[in-house]
């Protein structure tokens, strides 16, 4: 198993706050890591910097070898992101949305349409093709989010809370595209749902207040807990470390 | 290059696919006509020319430019789009660069729509139509100006309102600066040198030879150096503000 991803000592501070403090971890291939926390506690701050939109204050990203700082383009060109609350331009209808997307990703021709297809039939977004951004519900907003994330089949993807005000069906339709993707590709999902990480995840990560505080397979995190339950062992961890701080 | 020429495409097209760049074009004519014919006395004058119709254009683009820029990347930033652009892979500056010239391209569409004018001026009489070429070229160049300013000043703010505000009041002084009133003021007290640079600053010590049809290279340098340092000052806001 290869790394797609290796983060060293990674930090960021906004003025006084500091979002992510001295973070380390890697993500291989064939990995789908769950990167867990309370809200605040530096999870979509660490996927800014690992996507090249926010620079670090110090610490190193590496994707695919790349340096993002250094070579912020590559990095750009292998991964897929859909950032928190999955932005798009409103305006602007589905295909022609996706229709940009390949765009700036220099798909082209035969390959192009047939990713186009692809996409939009896994993602089941065929029947608002034709509609503005803006007129989409939540669910369907942030498949659209997912589907210009996945439009270029990176190696690499990103997603700040895919499953977030999705129904349960929609959350269930998600989790089973991110098992599809998941033999070739590093994933890293962002959520605070735990159940997703039992679901879909082959590790996961707990951050709080900006600190790693769990590094390991779902079985070692149940394992947290007496009960053996997910809910109380992530409480275990985030809660302690309120207490101790 | 090939992300410049998709975010210019996709700007372009965006601005016709909402109701306000008809809008604005329907302003944009409406003003012409209005400044040429009533305060340019564009019939009284007898002259088969189009220097009326051109005089304005500075005080129109004050207010109509900043119009067009304000949502440029204040839009961008309050809806958030920002981020998926700047994770798409392409550089800052070759978005700062797309999204300024599909604005000038879309400007240059509405100053070509203003050609009634000239038909009817051909029809009138026998103008220069090689002055009136210059002098359409030269208002691009000078709005180009314009939009620069706007552009930058749009990455500073989410908001629309403050973009349109600010930058009306700095196209304004870079308008004033070259006012007779204006350069009266320092006429008493201030040397010469002084009262020629804040001259040369201004965009209608630049306009008064190109709508008279004469593009000096002089003005076209002064335009493009103000244009690159005002994009350039755009990229920079841009790294700086896009998270926040
Ligand atoms: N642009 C910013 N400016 C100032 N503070 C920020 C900014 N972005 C995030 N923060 C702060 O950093 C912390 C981590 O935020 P975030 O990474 O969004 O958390 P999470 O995604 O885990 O909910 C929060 O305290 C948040 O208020
Ligand atoms: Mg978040």
């Amino acid at each position: 198993m290869s790394q797609a991803i290796k983060i060293k000592s990674l930090s960021k501070s906004f003025g006084p706050i500091h979002a992510v403090r001295d973070v380390s971890f890697d993500v291989g291939h064939g990995e789908v890591l769950g990167f867990l926390g309370p809200n605040g506690a530096g999870k979509s701050t660490t996927m800014k910097m690992i996507t090249g939109f926010l620079e670090p204050t110090s610490g190193t990203v590496e994707v695919d070898g790349h340096d993002v700082l250094e070579d912020a383009l590559s990095v750009k060109r292998s991964i897929g992101y859909l950032p928190e609350g999955a932005p798009a331009y409103g305006e602007m209808t589905v295909r022609n949305f996706l229709n940009f997307i390949a765009d700036i990703r220099e798909l082209r021709g035969s390959t192009r349409n047939q990713r186009l297809n692809e996409v939009i039939e896994t993602i089941n977004i065929e029947n608002v093709i034709d509609q503005t951004i803006e007129t989409l519900s939540k669910g369907y907003k942030r498949r659209v989010g997912l589907a210009q994330a996945i439009l270029h089949d990176p190696n690499i993807l990103v997603l700040d809370e895919p499953t977030d005000g999705l129904d349960p069906n929609q959350k269930h339709e998600v989790r089973n595209l991110i098992k599809k993707m998941a033999k070739e590709k590093a994933i890293i999902i962002s959520t605070h749902i735990l159940e997703e990480v039992d679901a879909v995840c082959t590790r996961a990560i707990i951050i709080s207040s900006g600190e790693l505080l769990f590094d390991g397979t779902p079985e070692q995190l149940i394992a947290k807990s007496e009960q053996g339950d997910i809910d109380h062992a992530f409480r275990n961890i985030t809660m302690s470390k309120t207490i101790k701080s | 290059m090939n992300g410049l020429i998709s975010i210019y495409k996709r700007e372009l097209t965006s601005y016709f696919v909402t109701p306000v760049a008809y809008v604005f074009i329907v302003i944009f004519l409406f003003m012409t006509g209005v400044f040429t014919f009533y305060l340019g006395a564009f019939y009284e004058s007898n002259q088969a020319d189009l220097e009326p119709f051109f005089r304005f254009h500075p005080w129109l683009y004050l207010f109509l430019i900043p119009a067009i820029s304000m949502r440029l990347w204040s839009d961008e930033r309050k809806s958030g789009s920002i981020e998926l652009l700047m994770t798409l892979p392409v550089s800052i500056t070759d978005a700062v660069v797309a999204k300024y010239l599909a604005a000038w391209t879309f400007t240059a569409i509405a100053l070509i729509l203003t050609f009634p004018m000239w038909i009817t001026v051909n029809y009138l009489g026998e103008p220069d139509n090689a002055v009136i070429l210059a002098s359409y070229i030269g208002s691009l160049i000078m709005a180009g100006g314009f939009l620069a300013i706007g552009s930058c000043i749009s990455a500073l703010t989410k908001s629309q309102v403050i973009s349109f505000v600010i930058s009306v009041v700095i196209c304004f002084m870079f308008i004033l600066s070259g006012f007779p009133m204006v350069l009266d003021l320092f006429e008493s007290w201030a040397p010469q040198a002084v009262i020629d640079a804040i001259a040369s600053f201004s965009f209608l010590t630049h306009f008064t030879s190109i709508k008279k049809g004469v593009i000096d290279m002089r003005d076209v340098i002064y335009f493009s150096a103000l244009i690159t340092f005002w994009l350039y000052v755009n990229v920079v806001i841009v790294e700086n503000k896009k998270a926040d």
